[in-house]
């Protein structure tokens, strides 16, 4: 085969792009391969392909959606924490002349795909997957507004993961950092494929993000049950809302901003360049202003959660609904205020920095007004100390420091001191682990029987949560010290001995945390093999006081089968106090979209595309966009999109949950 | 009616009898909407950018060597009849006139090509002075925000192809009337955002 026809089908692809010399690479490949063929074997031998495709991978159920999307965040979280956990081990080890055991080359992709997965691919795909779980329930509505869209937009995310998980194997990843910034990461500084992995990796996930976001507000605007007023609806529905327009507002921000990163890479523009006019400020700029909202976007539905997990546990009416509510909003419209405190160091003077040192404090009074609403709620509360609620109660604890070392950040001369230091890191991490990952093992575990019909078995869970907890500590207040000291982020080998002692202090508590992860694996395993014990056939395990605990645990396909009509906060508490009785005849067809495998198709099409423009394969990237667009069309010529249940199937199911509530007695 | 929990005599009532539909496509208009403004956020990072580079000429040709504003103006009129005609054909299509409504889409389409014909030719024009997207930063920013629009009603006119056939299969029924309603607010959007060029890129880039 000729040199040039190697070229047209392969690109810059060639057998060196493998990584066969980085011998930790091909470890892991061969683990992952073997994994995962495993898992195809099974899959196979027990005949599930064709369950798979009709009941999950094609489903535009809003609650199968969901649970797909929490899967996701699982997986890719045991791939970003086996990063971190590396990066920890490297750090812990190299001093006193030793070089570690990564390679520079490799130590810089660690870094990058462990920020880039944990917030694009953990963070984002479990946040998502509550809002798309819980709010159609919590609002009383059948499904989401755009069924079909919802699962495309979740395979998109999974395109995405696909291409981050790809550049592990084939070629490399960036070397930039998480967020890319050029010159760095220009063609001339960063010529390979890292960073084009990185680009296309987001903007094909990034598709199905800011699709979702419109798809959950429209959701939330127009599903509502009669009688549920914007002040009735429940908090967490408030934050996903709010979070959703923050979505909205600001990925396109980001689809931009890589856009004409790509066309500085691809075309030769000059955007980003140091010559000929461009500006790499502007990119600083530009991917924060999309940055910050993205912070709020993740933890403002956890608050969400706080705040339902908090009443429900505490048997009380959340303590001052309504400033909660305008405490979201004004964090909402705060966060487009305060982008540039991440590089108060550009030189934009002290008036420039003065503005957005004091934006960002400002947002400390609606987030503390939160915490002490949590608080009150408590205060005088039948507190149960249920897993969601010492999830909860960490939070609290975690975040308030995570907070004040915000506030102490967004002082303009000790962010000159701290910026690019440890004690950044340590920050953020305290605020996104002790924020948004407890709250999302709080959801998990509140919502879990709400899903499956069963509860998480406690004791692994609080083994998990002491892990979790005392790992964080352990594993990122050396960091603050570190930071206090001067040490930046990123470095990969130490010159002075003295610091080793805190990076090994850290490096104990990643492997606390490692306990934490496999006790939640151990937990979901123990909790399944028991689920007998564990069973829940009332719907409502907790108590609870939202819409979502009314129906049966699973929700049946349509959800409810009589639309619910609301009287006041906390709809289902309502309806119990006041002599609720559940419905036994009447009941309807109902109408309902229908699967389609479209969404999973245009994903395909979606990651062959970027393969292609990673690899410079123009035939394939060509190919790949003509078919994305066919299809597309395509699937605009199917009118009969959705289909009546039978009231006969509606009253057999509904019986079905009556006989087992009767024999429950 | 069956009898259910609800009793008769003025109890709260908990749920609806009657099963609540929510109309077909009753959120298209509002998610339709809400993408346009995403649409329009990435417009305005274009146009940010401009405004940032916009000025940066790296000693290559600037505004007042490039534009022809003549040549602009011919442009912006074809884009603001083919807003026109698309009014006539929402006008039409209220009156159920299949036939009317094709034929104005068709001459909005032709609009629409007249105008991406004069911004090809404009650009080729362009890049055989020597003054390519690579040339300068205000180069590139000019490129990629007139591109971007470009490509908008390239995307629109393949849009108003797949519509132009699906009227003809299936006639102006409900589906059909809403997928007009969104291309028309797209392509009325794509006119807003063409005001803003002309007058941001090439009026004030001329006073520059």
């Amino acid at each position: 085969m000729s040199e040039t026809l190697t070229k047209f089908i392969f690109g810059r692809l060639t057998l060196d792009s493998l990584p066969l010399h980085e011998p930790i690479v091909v470890g892991t490949f061969i683990v992952v391969a073997l994994g995962g063929l495993a898992l195809l074997g099974a899959i196979t031998y027990f005949k599930l392909w064709g369950y798979l495709w009709r009941e999950w991978f094609t489903s535009v159920d809003h609650k199968k959606i969901g649970i797909m999307y929490m899967v996701l965040g699982l997986v890719m979280l045991l791939r970003g924490f086996s990063d971190a956990i590396m990066m920890r081990l490297q750090q812990a080890i190299a001093f006193n002349g030793s070089e570690g055991y990564l390679n520079a080359h490799h130590y810089d992709q660690i870094f990058t795909a462990h920020g880039v997965i944990m917030i694009f691919f953990v963070a984002m795909p479990f946040v998502t997957g509550l809002m798309n779980f819980v709010v159609p329930l919590q609002i009383g509505a059948r499904d989401v507004s755009f069924p079909f869209l919802n699962n495309f937009s979740f395979w998109m995310t999974v395109g995405g993961a696909i291409l981050v998980m790809a550049s592990l194997f084939v070629g490399e990843f960036a070397r930039t950092g998480w967020l890319a910034y050029p010159p760095l990461s220009g063609i001339g500084y960063s010529p390979d494929v890292g960073v084009d992995y990185y680009i296309w990796a987001l903007q094909v996930a990034g598709v199905g993000t800011t699709l979702s976001g419109i798809n959950l507000i429209c959701t939330i605007i127009k599903m509502r049950a009669p009688g549920m007023t914007m002040m009735r609806m429940p908090v967490f529905t408030w934050t996903s809302l709010c979070t959703n327009v923050l979505i909205v507002a600001s990925f396109p921000v980001l689809t931009a901003v890589l856009t004409l990163l790509a066309l500085d890479r691809y075309v030769g523009t000059n955007f980003f360049t140091n010559d000929f006019g461009g500006n790499p400020m502007m990119y600083v700029n530009l991917i924060w202003i999309w940055g910050h909202p993205e912070v709020y976007i993740l933890i403002l539905p956890l608050f969400g959660v706080f705040s339902e997990v908090t009443a429900t546990f505490s048997g009380k009416r959340l303590f001052g609904y309504t400033s909660m509510v305008y405490a979201t909003v004004v964090i909402t419209i705060l966060s487009y205020l305060v982008w540039l405190h991440h590089f108060f160091t550009m030189g934009s003077g002290a008036s420039v920095n003065s503005f957005f040192g004091i934006t960002t404090m400002i947002i400390s009074i609606p987030t503390g007004a939160k915490i002490f609403n949590w608080l009150f709620t408590m205060y005088r509360g039948r507190i149960r100390f249920e897993l969601p609620m010492m999830w909860t109660v960490a939070f609290m604890l975690t975040f308030t420091v995570g907070g004040m070392t915000g506030v102490l950040l967004a002082v303009p001369p000790a962010d000159f001191v701290l910026h690019n230091s440890l004690f950044l890191i340590a920050h953020f991490h305290n605020v996104i682990i002790g924020g948004v990952l407890f709250g999302l093992f709080a959801g998990i575990a509140y919502w879990w029987p709400k899903a499956f019909g069963f509860k998480l078995d406690p004791f692994w869970g609080k083994v998990s949560f002491w892990c979790w907890v005392l790992g964080f500590w352990f594993a990122f207040m050396p960091l603050y010290i570190l930071g206090l000291m001067g040490v930046t982020r990123r470095m990969r080998v130490f010159d002075d001995p003295s610091l080793q002692i805190w990076f090994v202090i850290a490096a104990f508590g990643a492997v606390l945390i490692a306990c934490g992860i496999a006790a939640f694996l151990v937990q979901i395993y123990v909790s399944i093999r028991k689920r007998a014990e564990l069973v829940d056939v009332t719907g409502d395990p907790w108590d609870g006081r939202t819409l979502e605990w009314s129906t049966s645990s699973p929700p049946p396909a349509y959800n409810f089968a009589f639309t619910p009509v609301i009287r006041d906060n906390d709809a289902w508490w309502d309806m119990k106090k006041a002599g609720y009785k559940r419905p036994l005849a009447g009941y309807k067809p109902i109408h309902m979209p229908s699967n389609t495998g479209t969404g999973v198709i245009l994903a395909v099409f979606s990651v062959a595309l970027g393969f292609g423009l990673i690899w410079y394969m123009w035939w394939l990237a060509a190919l790949s966009f003509v078919c994305l667009i066919a299809t597309a069309i395509g699937h605009t010529f199917n009118y009969h999109r959705d289909f009546d249940i039978p009231a006969a199937e509606v009253t057999q199911t509904e019986e079905a949950r009556t006989k087992l509530l009767a024999a429950q007695g | 009616m069956a009898s259910t929990a609800t009793t008769a005599d003025a109890g709260p009532v908990f749920h609806l009898e009657e099963e609540h539909a929510h109309a077909e496509g009753s959120s298209t208009m509002l998610g339709f909407w809400l993408y346009l403004m995403s649409d329009c956020l990435i417009f305005a990072m274009l146009f940010a950018a401009f405004g940032v580079l916009g000025g940066n000429y790296a000693a290559g040709p600037a505004p007042k060597d490039l534009f022809d504003l003549g040549l602009v103006a011919v442009n912006t009129t074809m884009l603001l009849l083919s807003s026109i005609t698309y009014g006539f054909a929402m006008l039409t299509m209220v009156k159920g006139r299949v036939g009317a409504t094709q034929a104005w889409l068709g001459v909005t389409m032709l609009f629409g090509l007249a105008f991406l014909s004069i911004e090809l030719y404009e650009f080729a024009h362009m890049i055989h002075e020597g003054a390519t997207p690579q040339r300068s930063a205000f180069l590139s920013s000019f490129f990629t925000l007139v591109g971007t629009h470009g490509l908008h009603v390239t995307f629109g006119i393949v849009w108003m192809v797949t519509l132009m056939i699906q009227v003809a299969r299936y006639g102006l029924i409900e589906a059909n009337r809403r997928r007009l309603m969104c291309l028309s607010m797209f392509w009325h959007f794509l006119d807003v955002v063409w005001i803003g060029v002309f007058t941001f890129v090439y009026l004030m880039g001329t006073l520059r």
